[in-house]
């Protein structure tokens, strides 16, 4: 009963007009009961806080939000920030420093999902004028996505003073949302106008539901039109947003299968250790970002990702080297049992991270500048770390294809890929040759091992999952063919995205399965066979 | 190279597998204990801890003077990841090295695999991870989770005003027997709290799949609908990580599109940076930050036996420690490990466990346990939002699902059978 009481006081202090005195006095009042056991009230106090509009309420919140405010055992709430096996405090409103404080003497204020979309709300209202422009958008964002009646004169106003367009923009649209579910008939009906120009699938939902709600023909009819025009959008969206994840995933699948192109396709080893190298690739990765963590100061922490792609090419080209060196040249033209070599390899270096590194996987963070993604319209959004690794894979496989085509090392290593006696005769070192094209597949293997590391696990199986989608691009893609390796994946990609929405994840990969057995039964050398002598061999 | 050759080269890669199984050397007197746990191949990332765990508790009850009076041995095997090699190493373990017990499995296509070999045999296996139920051996005792103490609570979490109030759910899962059984109870259970069939999306995905970028988009449609929609995770093992990743990269946060998993726990949480997933769900019967002087201890005795004071501990360890712990007792109460009086034993077998609770074994071989319901913290930790007042007893059928009308697990008198309709031993009752 208590707790009725006083949630019916906060919200009618919420709604009287105060005077200056009184807000400061209701702002400390409001931020203590914050402090309280119990999710309702805390809420109660959020949405007071929000309506209050007193700007000094907006770092509390946000401290609330991440987790920063404490309860002492006292009761009192303050905001704590760690420092060493300390704790820091300070005053939540004045920040007035307030001594400090062990881990057992204080106790985190809980915050759960409802609590944080109220926050939102709450700050929302407070940044919706005055705030930065990115705090005044997310505030006008945030007024779209929960409609609140009572904040609808607050956004009239906010609309009006607003000079940023983009802000502007997207103030219109709130508005018009909140009009449209409670206004006059020609609110109503000017709003449907402004809302057909966006491609917001939750304001298509909202048109929706309004036109089944509604009885008005004239405004049945404008929903349509709006709707159609808006679905016509989506759709063109729709499949712009499946042909870029398609050309994403195949950039993936051609980073993994590149340097299977020179060691599978080029020299024609059996390579069942390829997928490892990635694998010492996204290690070495991992090393680096450690060793960036403890010596370097926390501002380099995002070059981490530059500096290994180098360590990994030499890592993994070395192992690559030694491994030709020690077992594969051995070997040549025995390819079962070059595969079942490299096989008991790639178990072999398995386990062995497995023991240094451990069984579980390895925390790899994405830099900065690679988290996140940008907003396209229509509410599709395009992730950087896709663009990163789609720039990263087209620079790799164009270096690579200079080295094969204007270098002395290509030029050698064609000549003996095409024909062994000839180019001893030569005078090229053909062992020696051998030996750096292996390491040159292993070393591409490993870049392609930092970029993975990026998207996914970074643990001992992790080139298992590859070396599967690895030989099918390449086998695919026609032996021996760098561009053929390039067409395959991004076809493979391709395909696999425009199957995954109409079969599923798992029939669309048994399609695609199919498909290319099929194929290779129709054009046994895939789809770009080398031709000429060299290849009969 | 012809293509030819390739394929055939191929086939001969894929039906190879290795193994390496590690039989110490017998010694006089001592009680043995099996432990069947993959230590190489995909599950290793899981499974390897859980080995640590069951040996953690050898050197324990040595340190304290044995089991009846004798040393305890573990002989540790690896199946390998490898289905069919569960069941070999299973009859090794029974018939050969004559172990009293085996802890081990965590997949339960390796649970399946064994069964028959215990049952056969008349072994005794303590399975420690959460799972679909609709099962009940009288040769297993489950000592994780069943749907009704993890996805059905979960559930009604979301459900209630403080979890959101979700009227839409995504159920996303890894393609494989626990997902599509779990899935199916939780649709019976949706549909009959009346939650409509266009407000269900359920989609599978391949094991160790990694590009989400179609599946995330398809949920944030969805949810677009207006109403709160969530998403029940039973994402398995290593495609995790970049579903996470996915979900951070795509902008939705946990207050937007809550995810509650089954599948993920303060193990999986150590290979993610987790600062992009705080407020994302997990539902499993204990976690590391539940603050008690068991699970102080419990930690502080891992961390002292792995030498390790960065590696966490999770559910299906302190499942494991609570199996060991009732077989212990069990076997001190029957004077012997004769798997029959074992098995007596242990029904009613109670123990303090690290959740908190005092976790107690059933006749139908399921263990009472409270269900808690974690957030994901910035430092790779849950925070329990919620959790039940008391344990709740597991059901290895569940009541949601037509076909289990009526069928009862109990292997005491007078019913003695773990998937029944009607006692067994019916006209013996007057």
């Amino acid at each position: 009963m208590t707790r009725f009481l006083h949630v019916l006081l906060l919200a009618l202090l919420a709604l009287a007009p105060l005077s200056g005195a009184a807000r400061a006095a209701d702002l400390k009042d409001l931020v203590g009961q914050l402090a309280s056991d119990d999710f309702d009230s805390k809420i109660a106090a959020i949405r007071a806080l929000g309506a209050l509009g007193d700007g000094r309420a907006v770092p509390v919140l946000k401290a609330l939000e991440d987790g920063a405010l404490y309860t002492t055992t006292d009761h009192k709430l303050v905001v704590a920030e760690p420092d060493d096996d300390k704790y820091k405090l300070y005053d939540p409103v004045d920040r007035a420093a307030l001594g400090e404080a062990t881990d057992d003497a204080i106790d985190k204020v809980r915050v759960n999902n409802r609590m944080r979309s109220e926050i939102d709300a709450a700050l929302g209202s407070l940044t919706l004028v005055g705030g930065r422009p990115q705090d005044r958008l997310a505030a006008a964002q945030e007024a779209l996505k929960h409609p609140l009646a009572e904040r609808n004169d607050a956004l009239q106003k906010a609309y009006a003073a607003e000079h940023d367009p983009q802000v502007k923009a997207a103030l219109g649209l709130a508005l018009a949302a909140a009009r449209l579910r409670a206004g006059t008939r020609e609110q109503r009906l000017a709003a449907v106008n402004t809302l057909a120009s966006s491609t917001d699938p939750q304001i298509r939902s909202l048109l929706i539901d309004q036109r089944d709600a509604s009885d008005d023909p004239e405004i049945k009819h404008a929903i349509d039109t709006a709707l159609g025009s808006i679905n016509g959008r989506l759709r063109l969206i729709g499949v712009a947003v499946t042909f870029f994840e398609g050309i994403s995933l195949g950039s993936i699948l051609l980073l993994a299968a590149i340097g299977l192109a020179i060691t599978f396709g080029v020299m024609g080893v059996i390579n069942m250790a390829h997928g490892e190298m990635i694998m010492l690739g996204a290690y070495t990765t991992f090393v680096v970002q450690q060793l960036f963590r403890a010596f370097l100061p926390p501002q380099w922490f995002d070059a981490y990702l530059v500096a290994a792609v180098p360590a990994a090419f030499l890592v993994t080209g070395a192992i690559g080297v030694a491994l030709e060196r020690g077992i594969i040249r051995f070997l040549y033209g025995r390819s079962l049992e070059t595969l079942l070599a490299t096989w008991g390899v790639s178990l072999m270096l398995q386990q062995l991270v497995r023991t240094i590194f451990g069984a579980p996987n390895k925390e790899v963070s994405n830099p900065s500048w690679m988290t996140g993604g940008f907003e396209l319209i229509g509410g599709a959004t395009i992730t950087w770390n896709r663009i990163a690794i789609l720039v990263f894979c087209f620079v790799v496989l164009g270096v690579l294809a200079l080295v094969l085509r204007r270098t002395t090392f290509g030029l050698h290593m064609r000549a003996v890929t095409q024909n062994r006696e000839m180019s001893a005769a030569m005078g090229i070192r053909t062992a020696a040759v051998d030996a750096l094209t292996f390491g040159l597949g292993s070393g591409i293997a490993g870049m392609a091992g930092v970029a993975l590391s990026q998207i996914g696990n970074v643990s001992p199986n992790l080139g298992t999952i590859y070396i599967v989608d690895s030989f099918m691009v390449v086998v695919f893609g026609g032996v021996g063919s760098l561009f053929g390796t390039l067409a395959g994946a991004m076809t493979l990609g391709i395909v696999n995205k425009l199957l995954e929405p109409v079969a599923g994840a798992v029939l669309g990969k048994v399609v695609v399965l199919v498909a290319i057995i099929l194929f290779i039964q129709k054009r046994p050398r895939g789809l770009f066979a080398l031709k000429g002598r060299a290849a009969e061999s | 190279m012809t293509s030819r050759n390739i394929v055939k080269a191929l086939a001969v890669a894929g039906s190879l597998a290795a193994s390496a199984a590690l039989v110490p050397a017998q010694a006089q007197d001592t009680i043995k204990v099996g432990v069947l746990h993959s230590l190489s191949g995909t599950m290793a990332i899981s499974e390897t801890t859980l080995k640590d765990t069951v040996l953690m508790m050898v050197d324990d009850i040595n340190k304290h003077g044995g089991l009846l009076g004798k040393k305890v041995e573990a002989v540790v095997v690896d199946p390998a990841s490898n289905w069919p090699l569960f069941a070999e190493k299973a009859r090794e373990l029974l018939q050969k090295d004559k172990v009293a017990v085996v802890f081990g499995c965590w997949t339960s296509v390796s649970r399946k695999s064994v069964l028959p070999v215990f049952e056969e045999l008349n072994g005794l296996l303590f399975y420690p991870v959460q799972y679909e139920g609709e099962e009940s051996s009288n040769n297993v005792f489950y000592t994780g989770a069943a749907p009704n103490q993890q996805a059905i609570p979960a559930v009604e979490y979301l459900m209630s005003k403080e979890g959101g109030d979700v009227k839409r759910w995504v159920l996303e899962g890894t393609d494989y027997v626990y997902p599509r059984t779990t899935n199916k109870i939780l649709e019976a259970f949706l549909k009959s709290k009346g939650v409509a069939a266009s407000d269900i999306m359920i989609n599978y995905t391949p094991f160790g799949f990694s590009d989400w970028q179609t599946e995330v988009a398809a949920i944030k449609k969805f949810a677009s609908a207006g109403k709160k929609t969530a998403v029940v995770s039973t994402i398995n093992g290593d495609a995790n990580v970049p579903f996470y990743k996915e979900l951070a990269n795509q902008g939705i946060k946990a207050s937007d599109i809550p995810v509650v998993a089954f599948s993920v726990g303060e193990e999986e949480l150590s290979g993610i940076d987790t600062k992009n997933l705080v407020g994302h769900l997990a539902a499993w019967n204990y976690f590391e930050s539940v603050k008690n002087p068991t699970n102080t201890a419990f930690i502080k005795q891992w961390h002292a036996f792995i030498k390790n004071d960065k590696r966490v501990t999770n559910d299906p360890m302190e499942a494991t420690y609570i199996g060991f712990k009732m077989w212990t007792q069990a076997v001190e109460q029957a004077g012997t490990t004769d798997v029959n009086a074992v098995r007596q034993a242990m029904y009613g077998q109670k123990v303090k466990t690290p959740s908190g609770f005092t976790a107690v074994m059933n006749t139908n071989h399921h263990l009472s346990k409270p269900v808690m319901i974690g957030e994901i913290q910035p430092n790779g930790q849950f925070e329990v939002v919620w959790q039940t007042k008391n344990t709740i007893k597991a059901d290895a059928w569940s009541p949601y699902l037509p076909e289990d009308k009526g069928k009862v697990a109990d292997w005491t008198f007078p019913w003695v059978c773990g998937n029944c309709t009607e006692p067994k031993y019916k006209s013996l009752v007057n």
